[in-house]
């Protein structure tokens, strides 16, 4: 905490902050535009937003609830963002590490208690980063463009997830709603105490922390951020950048993996089509709000938890659809990314 | 750099959380009082010409009641969501009924019930135990099977070929009670007669619905009938080849003029009436509401022009005996499409018969399996 | 093979295959036409997903409003248009990246279409016509499949079309040196920016078409489950088709009949592993992404001033 603040204190720039803080004006007014237009009442709109997100106990812990997958989802865009590969396959990473939660945790002696739920987690994790190293790897021995396979990834994913979930995996006793056999409470992931919130929150967190603190002030940080500001002075690092690369990936996608597998300890104890939420594709919004940067994420998330929370509120008490909230997501990713235009500091940024 | 995006998050955030707390005392959940405030959640939107339709014309019949108010939100999709709603509705909104009107909703309900027991949970489809389940849960739904076998029988009637066809989302117990049902209605008319099954994985996916109806008449099905959550698609696309459809859901008769035969409809209303009086009287409902045409839960759409007068004629007979609880659908002996005896000779299992909401088989003359 | 009378099942197999890759190509076929314009113009756009719904949205209540479904054609391509010009105009400042835009574009087009869609679940829509190419057979199945919809025709025209104007043509030039050396073309009096703007506004106008064809033929309705990731894998497709516009049109013919591939199968009474099925066209695409590449970073025939990295 004292490190982000010094951080802060350090790297003031005006002009940049001005350009993001009327983006965020521009977007918020852009919206009040739509809105009136649809003959409905901005500042109750924008009021509801606020209270659905942030106006009670209640709000503020659905907030968390949803921010707590965001971190570590992000994460699965971020860290290869460092080397320079944009990665959007995290939802099916979030799949498949459920799926291996799930099957893990079903199969192990419940006595085996915390270190069960350790060793299924662990699993989770496996099985993301596999898979989005996957695209890591055909990225560096194919050429494959790891956006779109990442992507090609995902679909695939989903596919065999149903197909195992519903089929061969399937718990005899889930007639209505298809599911894997359920953990056994021994593994279950606890609240944090006196709130709805897991303890996935924390253990977000500190990925995120861990991230920054590894791409900012270790040497594997670096020569990884080298890799994705310049390429020929990556390629200078041999073998070394190919390794890299795939690593970032499987990191990466362990994150997310890791965040599908704490969804099912913690939240809903079997894997069934529910499962698949638009919590990995939400991740991607997070990561590209942050501009890739970890101890943003931590904020962003918050933010973007909270506008996904307030969404079922605004829609019941404004009458409007849900596609209200993707739309002022929408807006808002659009008005970051222009108010890039003006920054002023001359580190990074792709074309 | 960090820092820019940093406090631009932190001044959305703070703002969005100043207006918030500010509203904070506005949001209070009244307890008790004389209107009673019922939510309403549905999966996905509520003009689908289907599924959600159905219940949210049933949702606006109670709507008009005095001291009733409602409060509905769409799309809420079968995941951790639907918990955060129905919380909503209760600490937001301040509802005491909630009726979850998605079948993937149930283990979600049973969640939420837990923490609230002083707010009713109306759940459709679930199977309620009443030695498992909280007390504060009630699951409700209709035998809309009867339906599916009156449409068989006129299925059964109209087509030329003997082949028909049922597109459905995935091989759950109700959707394969339908599909059995449709195909004893039919057989009953026609003994050869086979129902081929598509399954499209989901409930609502249109594009695959299409390629579905496409696929099934490509192999000379003239009689289609679904268990999707909206079937418009479905018979459109019949009305556009010149193929019968028999409808689902919602009353989609106005889509297809020419090959609409009739079809299954909910009657939703009816049953949140008398689920509404009952609280309103203090009464506790019962915790598994299940009816079929006999109690006004389901009903049929009108006879399209693809309608014989024969088959009218059966129909109505047959009808006629589901409204006075003569008739059974499933009775034994029956065999199922590998050829297992699946009810013993001399065993009836009447319609609200539980086992039936546990079925897992396709009963003979369906082509298709429900493995996977 | 009379297909008249024939009954094997193969044949049926092949009549569905058939019908599937005319009836559910067009979508891939406008969509990576329009994309690879952009991209030989040196921009990737991955917003396509969302100008596809805007599209179709768009072109669906232009329809039901003015009675003509070409008017919704045109309304679609109009709305397409005014998303790509979008990103190229959110491009063109130096530091955005054009691939965040385009998924901020995905976000926003997604959701602005579904929004505005609310009141067009329920109408139908006047359907654009087809042409029935199948009069010569009695066989239904392959009636069915030889209707043809007048946009697939326009398709197959334009894919040739734009090849020849690619490859022959002085904008076509121009447009390629803007993909292939930024600085060549600056130092030519050539505004590459001006330049994307118009093919990246042209690849709108053509994905916001392709969803006209969905919401207006084929399934022909409206409704959120419109889209089943076309936008997205036409980006891909655009890829092992090698920025082809001729390659694009067979690669999107065997998207489309791999598509309807599942449908086919079960109809003929194969229903076991149908969700696998559904997974075939991405596995497909990954498959040839992974031959077509070299194991040289890169793809013979990418423009080299495409950001996205390989």
């Amino acid at each position: 905490m004292v490190t982000a603040a010094a951080l802060l204190k350090r790297n003031v720039s005006k002009t940049g902050i001005g350009a993001q803080l009327g983006a965020i004006l521009a977007a918020v007014v852009l919206f009040a535009v739509f809105l009136v237009l649809q003959g409905k009442s901005p500042w109750g709109v924008l009021a509801d937003m606020g209270i659905g997100a942030f106006g009670s106990s209640f709000a503020w812990q659905n907030t968390l609830v949803r921010a707590a997958p965001l971190l570590l989802t992000a994460l699965c865009t971020l860290i290869p963002a460092q080397l320079g590969l944009v990665i959007i396959g995290n939802e099916g990473a979030w799949l498949l590490g459920g799926l291996a939660t799930s099957v893990l945790g079903a199969s192990l002696p419940p006595s085996w208690g915390i270190g069960g739920l350790l060793l299924s987690l662990a699993a989770a994790a496996v099985a993301g980063g596999f898979w989005i190293g996957l695209a890591g790897a055909g990225r560096q021995w194919r050429g494959v463009d790891p956006t779109i396979s990442s992507l090609l990834l995902y679909y695939v994913a989903w596919g065999v997830f149903l197909f195992l979930v519903e089929g061969p995996l399937r718990d005899p006793q889930s007639l209505n709603e298809p599911s894997t056999f359920p953990l056994p409470k021994e593994f279950l992931m606890s609240s944090l105490p006196g709130t709805s919130v897991h303890a996935g929150l924390l253990v977000g967190i500190a990925a995120c922390l861990l991230a920054w603190f590894v791409f900012f002030r270790t040497r594997l940080g670096f020569d990884a951020r080298i890799v994705g500001e310049n390429e020929r002075l990556g390629a200078t690092l041999g073998l070394r950048r190919s390794l890299l690369v795939v690593g970032a990936c499987a990191v990466g996608g362990a994150c997310a993996g890791l965040a599908g597998g704490i969804q099912i300890a913690a939240i809903n104890h079997a894997s069934n089509a529910s499962l698949n939420a638009g919590v990995g594709f939400s991740g991607i919004l997070v990561a590209f709000l942050a501009r890739q940067r970890p101890l943003a994420v931590l904020l962003v998330a918050l933010l973007v938890g909270g506008l996904q929370a307030s969404g079922g509120f605004v829609q019941r008490d404004h009458n409007l659809p849900d596609a209200t909230i993707s739309v002022f997501q929408g807006l808002l990713f659009l008005s970051v990314l222009w108010a890039e235009a003006f920054r002023r500091d001359p580190s990074g940024g792709n074309k | 750099m960090i820092k820019k995006i940093v406090l631009l998050a932190a001044a959305l955030t703070a703002g969005l959380g100043l207006i918030g707390c500010s509203h904070q005392s506005q949001q209070k959940a009244s307890p008790g009082g004389k209107v009673l405030k019922i939510g309403f959640l549905y999966v996905g939107p509520k003009d689908d010409f289907g599924y959600n339709q159905s219940h949210a014309e049933g949702a606006a019949e109670i709507a008009q009641l005095p001291n009733v108010k409602i409060v509905e939100q769409e799309n809420v999709p079968e995941t951790v969501d639907v918990e955060k709603a129905m919380e909503g509705m209760i600490v937001q909104d301040g509802v005491s009924v909630i009726f979850a009107t998605s079948f993937g909703y149930w283990d979600h309900v049973l969640k939420v019930a837990l923490k609230y027991p002083n707010v009713k949970f109306f759940h459709c489809g679930g199977l309620y135990q009443a030695d498992k389940d909280p007390p504060n849960v009630y699951s409700y739904f209709g035998y809309i099977e009867e339906g599916q076998y009156l449409n068989g029988i006129a299925a059964g009637y109209a087509s030329k070929t003997g082949k028909l066809g049922f597109i459905a989302a995935k091989p759950i117990p109700q959707v394969l009670e339908n599909i059995n049902a449709f195909t004893l209605g039919a057989r009953s008319v026609n003994p050869k007669a086979t129902t081929t099954v598509v399954f499209t994985g989901g409930w609502s996916m249109p594009t695959q619905e299409a390629n579905a109806a496409n696929s099934l008449i490509d192999k000379g099905i003239d009689v289609i009938t679904m268990h999707v959550d909206s079937p418009k698609v479905i018979v459109q696309t019949c009305e556009q080849r010149g193929v019968f459809v028999a409808g689902y859901h919602a009353d989609q008769s106005s889509l297809a003029p020419k090959e609409y035969l009739t079809g299954a409809i909910w009657n939703w209303g009816a049953v949140y009436k008398t689920i509404v009086a009952d609280i309103q009287a203090g009464k506790d409902p019962s915790h598994f509401i299940r009816g079929g045409m006999k109690d006004g839960f389901v009903k049929m759409a009108p006879f399209g022009p693809g309608v014989s007068a024969t088959a009218k004629t059966k129909i109505e007979s047959v009808l006629g005996k589901m409204m006075k609880g003569e008739f059974v659908i499933f009775k034994g002996p029956l065999k199922d499409n590998t050829g297992k005896v699946v009810i013993p000779a001399g065993t009836s299992e009447v319609q609200t018969d539980p086992v039936l909401e546990k079925m897992n088989y396709l009963v003979q003359g369906v082509i298709g399996s429900t493995g996977m | 093979m009379n297909l008249s009378t024939s009954n094997s099942a193969v044949g049926a197999i092949f009549i569905a295959l058939l019908g599937g890759a005319i009836k559910t190509s067009t979508p891939y076929l406008f969509v990576s036409l329009g994309e690879t314009l952009t991209e030989k113009a040196g921009r990737v756009n991955l917003g396509l997903e969302g100008t596809l719904m805007m599209g179709a949205v768009t072109g669906f209540g232009a329809s039901l409003f003015s009675g003509n479904p070409f008017v919704g054609v045109l309304a679609a391509g109009g709305a397409g248009l005014l998303m790509g010009a979008l990103h190229a105009w959110l491009c063109s400042f130096r530091r955005v990246s054009s691939i965040a835009v385009g998924i901020a574009l995905m976000i926003f087009g997604t959701g602005l279409a579904f929004y505005l869609g609310k009141p067009l679940i329920q109408p139908q829509a006047p359907h654009l016509p087809a042409i029935d190419l199948g009069f010569w057979t009695t066989n239904p199945a392959l009636k069915e499949a030889l209707q043809i919809n007048v946009l697939f025709i326009a398709g197959v025209v334009l894919a040739p079309l734009l090849a020849w104007f690619l490859a022959s043509t002085r904008w076509g030039l121009i447009l390629r040196l803007c993909g292939e050396n930024v600085e060549a073309a600056r130092a030519k009096g050539i505004q590459p920016e001006r330049v994307r703007l118009l093919a990246t506004a042209a690849g709108g106008f053509l994905a916001g078409i392709g969803g006209s064809f969905l919401s207006l033929y084929y399934p022909g309705t409206w409704t959120e489950g419109l889209s089943t990731g076309q936008g997205l894998l036409a980006v891909a497709l655009v890829i092992f088709s090698r920025w082809n516009p001729l390659l694009c049109l067979v690669t999107s013919l065997l998207f489309g009949a791999l598509g309807s591939l599942g449908a086919a199968l079960q109809a003929a009474g194969l229903s076991q592993g149908f969700y696998l099925f559904g997974t075939v066209p991405a596995l497909m695409a990954l498959g040839l992404m992974i031959l077509t590449s070299g194991k040289k970073r890169g793809v013979s025939g990418r423009p080299a001033e495409l950001s996205v990295h390989t």
